[in-house]
């Protein structure tokens, strides 16, 4: 080494042989380096940000804050125009419980006469029909009606219709002139307001979200544990397998990726179904009787076997990428210490193979939790999952804020399982190939 | 020719007439003969695919022998499961538990064996101490270094006290240092412990500073088994000969033989002294196997009356400690004489003719068909 070196190392911070500080230089050229790596994923990043990020971040928006009530965007020009705009104001200005007044009248026609000009009375109506059902014909009749609607308003527009005087709607138009609202989580976890705007539980036939959340965490819950029991020995048994022998079970563990999911689903009802092969098979061997045919599809059931076969893959996998590594060694070492095979199982090869469980575990719950197809098809009424209660508020009721306060709630579940998955196990621990 | 050395032996560990097929096709294992008093050190020593594993994994309940039978203190052992034949076992990989700690995978035996803890404790920590890694209890496998490894290996397999222990190539992944660290420590361990240790290796030198006798292992069979000095000094075969050391082989038919001398004419006509090893009849093809160290070309260190052939230096190799002279003998380009640099050695030189001999028991008379 020489002396030059040498002296720098006692004289305060080290320098590069042409004098530079070594710290800012290693920073310069490890920085160059970050941004190629930048430049190499800037594609990915854009396609991600664009088709994933900013979908999600819409969908948050939409599930505190949907303006329909309050905002009319013009087809033609893309401009947006405020709707309701003296009704707002009266809301502001009045405490919630307060019952509507006359001014409250007389901004409700002005608001629908306005409404009416643009011709988006059918989308207020729509946004409240939500909460109060009936409420869009109320609305576009009345707005129909508004421009010859003299005062005093109130009497005017009772006349109209009678069912203007429910505190309910009230309220209804309250909470949807509002710029942020949590009414559609409220919705989402079975809670509606009263008259005074408490939160209060939802009534009996409207309450069913929370009994879908449930039923879905408990249905995928389940369904990860089956395959979990069936997905183990095989994953297993690929690893240990002289490669020929595994190449061909890999193949059927495979298989189900290689065809369409509808035609694996239909195919489950050919086989489940009250006349199908499995209820025949049974029938013809004695095992039921022909008039107790077994129920197996359309319910709870068919949605466990079809979604269970559809994610046998996904535990397969991981725990085969986990499996396969593991030398044998491990368990003879074990055997020679002592161990029964069953303790050496237990104590060496499991353990070695839980970040495959944990990656299993959580693809398929969290596959399982926002499965659609599936339970749609073979489900029936009981086997429905919340995923279609979703899409239902997409395609048919068009509550799109109710669908995206569910999805979102979906989406802080699995986060919140991620989290929880991270503390326990730890997520650098997860295994998925 | 093995059961004959050690037919009186009380043996701890036999083999008898074991035979070991995998494809149900070839013999990995052709015939094992083998007895053990207990106590010893006995290394397996051979060519990759020899056999060697195989044997360990029969001998530790992991392989069924197809034919033939494994006795354990005079009990056959063929059908007790591995965990019931207390056997300890370092494994090429050491094999330590990954997910536990180096004091977890040290109790384990203990453990599984129903042993309370502070007993556990106590042994563990006596096991550590050992192996001078008493500090590192708390450490994960993957937070040691090879040969502190090994060490733990070692500790492991014989925490829980076990008669017999089984190595195999349990210093392969060492470096030369280290290695030669850890074999001196193996042989202390086995000494003051009086364990019985059956050790696999394909190192030689390992297999002969180590063992109290040797097995060398070709082609599925024991071609020799002898103590170090023997199978060194006296190999019994051409293979062993090869195998063991460097060696110097002459081609040649025997011209006479009696006793304990042959005389054997090579190849180019000259004529050299030999002892016949496997050899019987006049007129047999031989292989004459000469140590390099054995090597004359002193004419004042010859044996008297012993032949001596011409030999022309082709290349004079300074070693430090010795020196190695590679000749032209009979026809052979390929003969090592090596001598000790001793003072005032006089330097040979390439293209000079020298003659050389050797006494007559340092050059054996093999059988050639034997021959690798
Ligand atoms: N599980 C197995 N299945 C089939 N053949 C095997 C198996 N294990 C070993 N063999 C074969 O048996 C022969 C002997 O193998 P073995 O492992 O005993 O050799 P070895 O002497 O230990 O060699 P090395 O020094 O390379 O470890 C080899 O030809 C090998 O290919
Ligand atoms: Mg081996």
């Amino acid at each position: 080494m020489s002396d030059a070196s040498h002296d720098s190392v006692q004289s305060g911070p080290l320098t590069t042989a042409d004098g530079k500080p070594l710290k800012a230089a290693l920073a310069s050229a490890q920085a160059h380096r970050t941004r190629r790596a930048f430049y190499l994923v800037a594609p990915l990043l854009f396609f991600v940000v664009i088709t994933f990020l900013m979908p999600i971040g819409q969908l948050l928006t939409k599930s505190v804050n949907n303006p329909a009530f309050y905002s009319w965007q013009d087809r033609d020009t893309g401009e947006k125009i405020p709707l309701m705009v003296d009704l707002r104001a009266w809301f502001d200005a009045h405490p919630a419980g307060t019952g509507p007044d006359e001014a409250a009248y007389a901004a409700l026609v002005t608001g629908l006469v306005h409404a009416k000009e643009v011709k988006a009375q059918g989308q207020i109506g729509t946004r409240i029909n939500y909460e109060v059902s009936g409420s869009r014909s109320l609305f576009t009749k009345t707005a129909r009606k508004a421009d010859k609607l003299e005062p005093p308003y109130k009497e005017a527009v009772l006349d109209v219709d009678k069912d203007w005087d429910d505190p309910k709607l009230w309220n209804s138009m309250r909470n949807a002139s509002k710029a942020f609202t949590i009414d559609f989580y409220l919705s989402a976890l079975d809670r509606t307001r009263d008259d005074s705007g408490n939160i209060i539980k939802a009534d009996e036939e409207r309450a069913v979200y929370i009994l879908l959340f449930e039923r879905t965490l408990v249905m995928s819950a389940l369904i990860t544990f089956i395959t979990f029991l069936l997905g183990f020995p095989i994953a297993h048994l690929l690893a240990t397998l002289p490669l020929r022998h595994s190449n061909l079970l890999m193949i059927f563990v495979l298989l189900p990726f290689w065809t369409s999911l509808l035609v694996r689903t239909t195919s489950w009802i050919v086989l489940l179904q009250s006349q199908g092969v499995v209820n025949d098979i049974w029938v013809s061997v004695g095992l039921i009787s022909d008039e107790n045919r077994l129920q197996m599809i359309y319910n709870q059931a068919g949605t466990i076997i079809a979604m269970t076969h559809i994610l046998l893959p996904f535990m397969v996998l991981p725990l085969y990428s986990v499996m396969r590594p593991i030398d044998p060694s491990y368990v003879r070492a074990a055997r020679s210490l002592g161990a029964t095979s069953w303790t050496a199982f237990r104590r060496i090869y499991m353990p070695q193979t839980i970040p495959g469980i944990g990656a299993g575990g959580l693809l398929v719950f969290i596959l399982a939790v926002g499965y659609y197809i599936t339970p749609a098809l073979v489900g029936g009424s009981t086997g429905q999952l919340i995923s279609n209660l979703i899409a239902f508020h997409m395609q048919n009721s068009l509550n799109w804020s109710l669908a995206a306060a569910l999805a979102s709630l979906l989406l802080f579940a699995v986060l919140l399982l991620y989290w929880l998955y991270d503390r326990l196990i730890g997520i650098d621990n997860l295994k998925l190939g | 020719m093995t059961e004959t050395a050690d037919a009186n032996v009380a043996s701890f560990v036999e083999f008898r007439g074991v035979q070991k097929s995998y494809d149900g096709e070839t013999l990995v294992v052709k015939d094992l003969n083998l007895k053990m008093p207990k106590g010893e050190f006995l290394t397996m020593l051979g060519p990759s695919g020899s056999g060697k594993t195989t044997c360990l994994m029969m001998l530790a309940g992991f392989e069924t022998a197809t034919h033939g039978e494994i006795l354990l203190d005079d009990q056959p052992i063929n059908n007790i499961p591995p965990h019931k034949r207390g056997i300890g076992m370092v494994f090429q990989n050491y094999a330590l538990f990954p997910h536990m700690t180096v004091g977890e995978n040290l109790s384990f035996p203990l453990e599984v064996r129903g042993m309370g803890k502070s007993e556990r404790e106590e042994k563990v920590r006596r096991a550590l101490d050992m192996v001078q890694m008493g500090s590192f209890a708390a450490r994960r496998p993957a937070q040691l270094s090879g040969g502190q490894k090994q060490r733990i290996a070692l500790a492991r397999a014989l925490v829980f006290e076990p008669k017999l222990v089984l190595m195999d190539e349990p210093l392969g992944a060492l470096d030369k240092q280290l290695r030669e660290h850890m074999q001196f420590e193996i042989k202390h361990l086995h000494e003051s412990l009086g364990i019985t240790v059956v050790y696999v290796t394909h190192d030689q030198s390992e297999a002969l500073t180590m063992s109290d006798r040797v097995a060398v292992f070709n082609d599925g069979r024991i071609q020799q088994l002898a103590p170090p000095d023997e199978l060194y000094e006296r190999p019994q075969n051409a293979f062993v000969a090869g195998f063991i050391g460097e060696n110097n082989k002459l081609e040649g038919r025997i011209e006479e033989i009696h006793d304990n001398k042959a005389l054997v004419r090579l190849k180019t006509g000259e004529l050299i002294d030999a002892t016949p090893v496997n050899v019987t009849k006049v007129g047999q093809e031989t292989l004459v196997s000469v140590r390099p160290e054995r090597v004359e070309f002193k004419p004042e260190f010859f044996d008297k009356g012993a032949h001596t052939i011409e030999a022309e230096v082709l290349e004079f190799i300074y070693m430090g400690d010795t020196f190695r002279t590679r000749l032209r003998v009979a026809g052979h380009d390929d003969f090592v004489m090596k001598c000790r640099n001793m003072l005032g050695q006089r330097r040979l030189e390439p293209g000079e003719k020298i003659p050389i001999s050797w006494h007559m028991q340092d050059a054996r008379a093999l059988e050639k068909n034997s021959a690798i």
